[in-house]
Order: structure tokens, then C-alpha cells, then sequence
């Protein structure tokens, strides 16, 4: 378990770290948290020549509000955001996503941009971060861009950030009005990873009625992604318990799910639909 | 090619040159000859391994040790103070938290990480909180009762 020889670099600033990638976008990567990465070197499956350190870039790792937007930097750790106080006010979906993934350690060192970089399609981030509409901030030494979190997820371990890009933020709508937000995971037994993860953001408006969904999918397909119709259901109608049920339903319509020997495609596809009901449901309990 | 790292262990600072590619815990058994923290998987599942690198309890095998130059690790060998037991560690010899003791230094670091964040954890949260540290032996039981044990010795000290 010892993994191949490779250069290490510990840049002070970003700028640094961009020119380092973009003298070697092919055999060069990013190291955050090492959580995914160090595993995947371990087993030789990864053999980056060199790797850039962002863990010493000055300011890469906040929770701000900004412009009525929630700012996150990429190296803000999973359970940084879960013990955000300010996040369980305004955005408890965010602490409760963190707090499901892995362990104690491992939450003590994953950030939320490698998980949203790595795009493992068991990772729990790219639901919520689905569900809330997110912009993704990508920078290089070109300059930086901003990509929506449907634009974002490619295919397993996929993304649409370039070789010499470096995901620098995520920005959220803070959500206003009555919003009710709900995370509901299975449990992979022995990994903890998402077997399936629902990621519900609902608001409602003053007649009661859904005025505004998102609900992000993980764990079934190759990777994370919007389920339309469920929140096309939503919208417009009062999510009792009826309507969600005929929403949820659609939870994992023309999608092409992911069987292993833990758990089929049917069965994935079956608890996508169970789990999106019950975290409509929850989310919507939660709203004041 | 080597790196020089300057890194606080358990109160003393080493200046050491390494691999960028060897792991916190093999620097901390190999090169510093500290073999409390243990290797149990290898794969960041099992937290035998667990330190905590500037008061965060991580796992040393998911971890490179260049990674961990400038800061300050406590190992299982750090955590007694002048001869005095943490509270968790004495919870664990009161309460027999232990069997072979393959998995207890991760298990008292991660437990010591859980009283610092919450003085007074249920045993859910108990279980929750150690969640990243797998017991061959125990089934459980008696590390929670430990770690209930350290965390009234805590409330109780002035
Ligand atoms: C035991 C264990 C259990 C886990 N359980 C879960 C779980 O239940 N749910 C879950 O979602 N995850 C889980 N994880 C994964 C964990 O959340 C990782 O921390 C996360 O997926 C990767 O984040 P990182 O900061 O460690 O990234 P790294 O491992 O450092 O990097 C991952 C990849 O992303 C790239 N990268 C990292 N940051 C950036 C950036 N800012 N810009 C561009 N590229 C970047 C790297 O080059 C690398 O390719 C688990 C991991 C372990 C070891
Ligand atoms: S040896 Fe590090 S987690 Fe098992
Ligand atoms: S006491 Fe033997 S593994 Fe825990």
C-alpha cells in the first residue's frame, strides 16, 4: 500500500498552484483532502507525477454570505460546514449532507471541493449541491468561469473542470421565504457511501402551494443528477401526502441506473422513489 | 526527491527529511520509532492509526507526512500528562474498553476528539462519534461505557 514515487509542491498562494498545473495539466494533481486521492494512489490506480498541495493556499477554506449568496470555498472541510452554526440557520441542508458522509476523521479532513471534484457517483455533495442550484467557480491561469452544478457532473469520476483548472468556490442562493430542506441516505454497510442520497430544497408560498423545488439524486447512476419531474410535480401544487407520493414516483424516470452485488439497478431505482418521498416529506415537516 | 519537514510531535519538534510519498503513520512508527499508533487496514476504514494533526483527529494512514509539515501531532504516547491519564484512557482501563488492544490508541484519539466537541455525548453519540474506528473484540459495549466513564471524570474535574 505504498504509493508510486511522485514530486510534492506546497504553494503559499493559488496563483502559484495555477502555474504549476499549467505547466503540467497531464501528469500533475491537485491534493485537498487526500481522501479520495490518497486511497486511489494507494492502490496504484492513481500515479500523479507531481502533486500541488492547496492545503497551505491562504484562503481557500470559508463560509461567507455575499451578494444574498452563500460562498464556500473549496477546501472548507466537511465538517467545518457541518458545524457551521450560521449554515444551520440558513441552509441546514448543507450540515446535514456534511454530517453524513464517512467518518469523523474523514470529515475532519475532505473538503467539499475535492468531493465535488473527484465526482465519485456515490459522493453525497453532488445532490445537495444539485438541489440548491449551485455555481461552481473554476479558475486557471487563463482566468475563471462559472459553471452550474447541472453543467458540472459528466459521467462517474467526470467533471467539467479542465486539466488545468482548479475549483475555487461554490455559491448557493441563499434560500429565502418558507424552505424546508431535507438530506436521506442509505447507508452503503461497509463503505458509507450513498447506496441512494436525496437531496430535497422546497419552498412554499403565502397560499400554501410549492413555489419552488429542487431535488438532487446521487448513489443511482453513473453520476448525480436533477430529478426534473419530480420538481415539476412539485411546483404549483401543495405537497400533501398524495402529491408528494406521485411526485417521488418519478424520482428515477429514464435514468440508467448503476446494479452492483449490494444492490440492483431495480432496487436502486426502487429506493430512489422511496427515499425522494421521504425527504419531501421530511423537508416539508421542517418548514416553519 | 526529499522534503525537509518540520514537524511537533507529542511536545517535540523533529526536523526530518522524507519522501513526499511516505504516510504520516510510517513516519510516526518507522521513522520516529512511536508504535502506538497502529496499521490495522491500510484503507482509511479501520482508525487504528488515528492522531489528531492540530487537534483534528484524522487518520495518519490517509494522510502524507509532508502534508503534516509545520503543525502538531498528539500520538496515543502524547496524551498522558505527567504521569496522569487522560480521562479517556483511564475510562478505558475502569471500564475494560479493551480486549487485544489492536484497535484502542485510534480508539481513545478519536474518542478524546469526541469529549472535546461534545462534553457530554450520549451513548448514540457515542457511536456515532467512533463511527471511524472498527473494534475486532469488544462488540462495542465497553468503549462506550469508557467513553461515559471519561466524559463524567471530565465534567467533574474543576
Ligand atoms: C473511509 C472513507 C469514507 C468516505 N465516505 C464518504 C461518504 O460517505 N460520502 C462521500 O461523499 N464521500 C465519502 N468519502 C470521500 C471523502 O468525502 C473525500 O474527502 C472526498 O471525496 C474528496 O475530497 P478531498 O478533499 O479528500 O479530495 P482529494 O482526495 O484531495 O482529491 C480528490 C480529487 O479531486 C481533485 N481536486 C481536489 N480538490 C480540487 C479542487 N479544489 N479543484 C480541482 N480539483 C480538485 C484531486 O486532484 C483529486 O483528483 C469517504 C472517504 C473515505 C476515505
Ligand atoms: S490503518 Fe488507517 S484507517 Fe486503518
Ligand atoms: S480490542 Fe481487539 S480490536 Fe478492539
Amino acid at each position: 500500500m505504498i504509493p508510486a514515487q511522485f514530486d510534492y509542491a506546497a504553494p503559499a498562494t493559488l496563483d502559484e498552484a495555477l502555474s504549476l498545473l499549467a505547466e503540467r495539466p497531464d501528469d500533475a494533481k491537485i491534493l485537498a483532502g487526500g481522501h479520495s486521492l490518497i486511497p486511489a494512489m494507494k492502490l496504484r490506480l492513481a500515479q500523479p507525477a507531481l502533486l500541488i498541495d492547496i492545503g497551505r493556499v491562504k484562503d481557500l477554506s470559508y463560509i461567507r454570505e455575499e451578494g444574498g449568496q452563500i460562498r464556500i470555498g473549496a477546501m472548507t472541510t466537511h465538517y467545518q460546514l457541518e458545524s457551521s452554526e450560521r449554515l444551520r440557520e440558513i441552509c441546514p441542508l448543507l450540515p446535514e449532507c456534511a454530517a453524513s458522509i464517512g467518518d469523523v476523521q474523514v470529515r475532519n479532513k475532505g473538503t467539499i471541493g475535492g468531493s465535488l471534484a473527484h465526482a465519485d457517483p456515490a459522493a453525497d455533495w453532488p445532490a445537495a449541491i444539485i438541489s440548491l442550484r449551485a455555481e461552481l467557480v473554476a479558475v486557471s491561469s487563463r482566468g475563471e468561469r462559472v459553471i452550474a452544478a447541472d453543467d458540472f457532473f459528466v459521467d462517474m469520476l467526470t467533471t467539467a473542470l479542465r486539466p488545468d483548472e482548479v475549483l475555487r468556490e461554490i455559491r448557493i442562493n441563499a434560500p429565502g421565504g418558507r424552505t424546508g430542506q431535507a438530506y436521506m441516505k442509505v447507508h452503503h454497510p461497509a463503505s458509507g457511501f450513498a447506496v441512494v442520497g436525496v437531496a430535497v430544497s422546497l419552498t412554499l408560498g403565502a397560499d400554501g402551494k410549492c413555489s419552488a423545488a429542487g431535488v438532487g439524486i446521487t448513489g443511482v447512476a453513473t453520476k448525480a443528477y436533477r430529478a426534473a419531474q419530480v420538481e415539476g410535480a412539485l411546483v404549483g401544487s401543495t405537497p400533501d401526502e398524495q402529491t408528494t407520493a406521485s411526485a417521488a414516483s418519478h424520482a428515477a424516470d429514464g435514468v440508467d441506473a448503476n446494479g452492483d452485488i449490494y444492490a440492483s439497478a431495480d432496487y436502486r431505482r426502487h429506493l430512489a422513489v422511496v427515499y425522494a418521498r421521504r425527504a419531501i416529506a421530511e423537508a416539508v415537516a421542517k418548514i416553519k | 526527491m526529499k522534503k525537509a519537514v518540520q514537524i511537533n510531535v507529542n511536545g517535540t519538534t523533529r526536523e526530518t527529511e522524507v519522501e513526499p510519498r511516505l504516510l504520516l503513520v510510517h513516519y510516526l512508527r518507522d521513522v520516529l520509532g512511536l508504535t502506538g499508533t497502529h496499521v490495522g487496514c491500510e484503507t482509511s476504514l479501520c482508525g487504528a492509526c488515528t492522531v489528531t494533526v492540530d487537534g483534528q483527529a484524522v487518520k495518519s494512514c490517509t494522510m502524507f507526512a509532508v502534508q503534516a509539515d509545520g503543525s502538531n501531532i498528539t500520538t496515543i504516547e502524547g496524551l498522558a500528562h505527567d504521569g496522569e491519564l487522560h480521562p479517556v484512557q483511564e475510562g478505558f482501563w475502569e471500564r475494560h474498553g479493551l480486549q487485544c488492544g489492536y484497535c484502542t490508541p485510534g480508539m481513545i484519539m478519536a474518542a478524546a476528539q469526541l469529549l472535546e466537541r461534545n462534553h457530554a455525548p450520549t451513548r448514540e453519540e457515542i457511536r456515532h462519534g467512533l463511527e471511524g474506528n472498527l473494534c475486532r473484540c469488544t462488540g462495542y459495549q465497553h468503549i462506550v461505557e469508557a467513553v461515559e466513564y471519561a466524559s463524567k471524570a471530565v465534567n467533574r474535574e474543576p
